[in-house]
């Protein structure tokens, strides 16, 4: 006999590969973008823009593993703002020296 | 959704209901043991001192680090941050299969993982050797010993990840975990993620942004 609960087991097994694949894909693109950014040379030429989209990336790959992977998605507040916050600081300050470094 | 209208039956059944379904709506838990995300936050602080200590350093040697950071290898850079994203893939499906019971395929995500480390760590001495062989050394200029002392750091964490994930896969395989217990797998994840993470400010710091 086939319960409810061994078909909701089921669905939720699926859909968590199916979420561990999505953020795996997205990570890889992002890998790629700041691939290319390096490799074409854009990352030379653009300046503050190119150095900002890699910092973006970072932050969107960065919060990915925090949520999808580390499973802090549902976890207590205070351990999102500890993760996340870190960063969102640690990328910022970086940013920062880099702004610095142009002057 | 499809996974909410599928959790419905489950709750209409009341007590016929043993499992509780992980896409019902749970209270805010955090995975593995309260003292492995200290010890993780304490690593991550320390990794943001060197980071920062890098990125200043840098705002007063541009030319120099710019110059330094073309001689990288860009390949091997990205190629380990590829294995870390995918080992870190791996060990989420080893927790989900351990909390399903299937102990098989969870110490076979647990080894994949681990293959995964040990091709970053295969990467990285290649990448090494081909340095040192040019004869760069921690004292060659700021750059490189930033490079050099960031990189290094970062691989010792990724050994200590690595022997982490062998005990776990030992473990998992012992029927050690299960929808019963699996904390430690998870503080043994979170951890090995946190190595993840890490590298994913590290790559674009040290080998693309200029």
């Amino acid at each position: 006999m086939t319960s409810p609960n061994s078909a909701t087991v089921i669905t939720s097994a699926v859909s968590a590969t199916f979420l561990t694949l999505r953020t795996w894909l997205i990570l890889l693109m992002a890998t790629g973008i700041t691939y290319w950014l390096g490799e074409s040379g854009t990352a030379g030429k653009a300046g503050t823009m190119a150095v900002f989209s890699m910092l973006a990336l970072a932050f969107i790959k960065g919060r990915l593993v925090i949520y999808d992977f580390m499973e802090i998605r549902h976890a207590p507040t205070m351990w999102k703002i500890f993760l996340v916050g870190w960063l969102g600081f640690v990328l910022g300050m970086i940013m920062l020296a880099y702004w610095i470094g142009l002057r | 959704m499809q996974p909410h209208s599928a959790a419905l039956p489950v709750d209409q059944l009341g007590t016929l209901s043993t499992l509780p379904s992980s896409e019902a709506p749970a209270p805010a838990r955090l995975p593995g043991d309260l003292a492995i995300w200290f010890f993780i936050l304490a690593e991550m602080l320390v990794f943001a001192v060197f980071f920062l200590a890098y990125a200043f350093a840098r705002a007063r040697n541009v030319a120099l680090f710019n110059e330094s950071q073309l001689t990288l290898d860009l390949n091997s850079g990205a190629l380990n941050t590829v294995l870390l994203i995918t080992g870190s893939a791996f060990v989420v499906q080893a927790v989900h299969a351990v909390k399903r019971d299937n102990t098989h395929a969870g110490t076979r995500w647990l080894a994949a993982g681990l293959g995964c480390g040990f091709a970053f760590l295969v990467v990285k001495v290649l990448e090494y050797s081909a340095k040192f062989g040019a004869g760069i050394n921690m004292s060659t200029n700021t750059f490189y010993m930033f490079y050099i002392s960031l990189t290094f750091f970062h691989m010792m964490h990724v050994i200590l990840g690595m022997v982490i994930l062998g005990v776990l896969l030992v473990k998992t395989k012992q029927g050690a975990y299960g929808s019963h217990e699996h904390h430690t797998l998870e503080s043994g994840a979170a951890y090995w993620h946190m190595v993840d993470l890490l590298w994913i400010v590290l790559f674009p710091l040290v080998y693309v942004m200029r």
